[in-house]
């Protein structure tokens, strides 16, 4: 697990960022306590920022809701992916709740294979960093820094990317990859966020017609 | 107020079960080789989907900005030194340089 940790450190580092840029933002809305509970107990950050963009908008509860489960349904192809990585009976469902973007990227092994120690380490590392983040965020405003400024955000992308190139010497993962690239790509304009990536996950059915 | 608690609760409950979904229901059970097939494919497909929508996406539009940049540096230094630490921070330097200068 401590393997995970360590790989996962640089992006816990960005994450903490994003962390501070979620309390800032979050805290004229629901106060101070509102977005350090939401941080520890939703611990998404997609979904997080999308469900207070929509309250900021005035928009309903169920809206904000809705915004914050769209983005959280890639999590479901996900966890099928991890699946029979994880250990038996209900501790499954719960090691199931380690699933997030990064920790999911650095556990791929490839070919379909995931590493449970790296899960769980790697979000180990996250977690803290995620509530710390937004806890300094709500307590001290943006006087650390805009993530975007620091050039923070394009981590997630950057590591992302390179954690899958090694992947791409497998033909069918490489079809598979631009395809759903390209899926991502022609629905961002048209479909709400969380759509995108959850229906480029639909071309992993290619696999049925392999062999 | 209670608007805000009642997003929170209906959320974390929501992705509690969308991330237990899965393990659940497959975890533990032999599996097709077709299902392992489509079961392989998902990584490659939903990190590419990410890393699309994570550098080019802005609200809805398609964008290229400082992030691109950042990822292209990435796997440029990837490339060269095989270190995805080193990858890391000059992608954090290449977007936010970027960003310093215009």
């Amino acid at each position: 697990m401590r393997r995970g940790v360590r790989v996962a450190a640089p992006v816990a580092v960005a994450v903490f960022f994003v962390g501070v840029s979620f309390g800032v933002v979050a805290r004229p809305l629901m106060g101070q306590v509102a977005p350090i509970v939401m941080s520890m107990v939703v611990f998404a950050g997609s979904a997080q920022f999308a469900a207070v963009a929509v309250l900021a908008d005035g928009g309903s509860a169920l809206a904000a809701i809705a915004a914050g489960i769209l983005l959280n349904a890639r999590f479901v192809p996900m966890g099928i992916a991890v699946a029979s990585f994880l250990p038996g009976g209900k501790l499954r469902a719960l090691e199931g709740q380690a699933v997030v973007d990064a920790s999911f990227a650095i556990a791929n092994r490839g070919g379909g294979r995931f590493d449970r120690d790296l899960l769980l380490g790697a979000t180990l590392a996250q977690y803290p960093a995620w509530a710390l983040g937004t806890l300094v965020g709500v307590l001290a405003g943006d006087e650390l820094g805009d993530p975007r400024a620091l050039g923070l955000d394009a981590i997630f992308p950057a590591f992302f990317f390179i954690l899958l190139v090694d992947e791409l010497r497998a033909r069918k993962a490489a079809t598979a990859a631009a395809l759903a690239a390209t899926v991502a790509l022609l629905l961002t304009p048209i479909a709400p966020p969380g759509v995108p990536v959850l229906a480029a996950g639909l071309v992993a059915l290619l696999g049925l017609r392999a062999r | 107020m209670t608007e805000t608690w009642a997003v929170i609760a209906v959320l974390t409950l929501a992705t509690v079960a969308i991330k237990a979904s899965g393990p659940l229901v497959l975890g533990g059970r032999e599996l097709s080789s077709r299902a392992v097939a489509v079961i392989g494919l998902l990584a490659p497909a939903l990190l590419a989907a990410l890393v699309v929508v994570e550098t080019f996406a802005s609200e809805s539009d398609l964008t290229i900005d400082a992030r691109a940049a950042g990822v292209a540096a990435a796997g440029g230094s990837y490339a060269a030194t095989g270190s995805p630490t080193v990858a890391i921070a000059s992608a954090a330097l290449a977007a936010g340089g970027l960003r310093a200068l215009s």
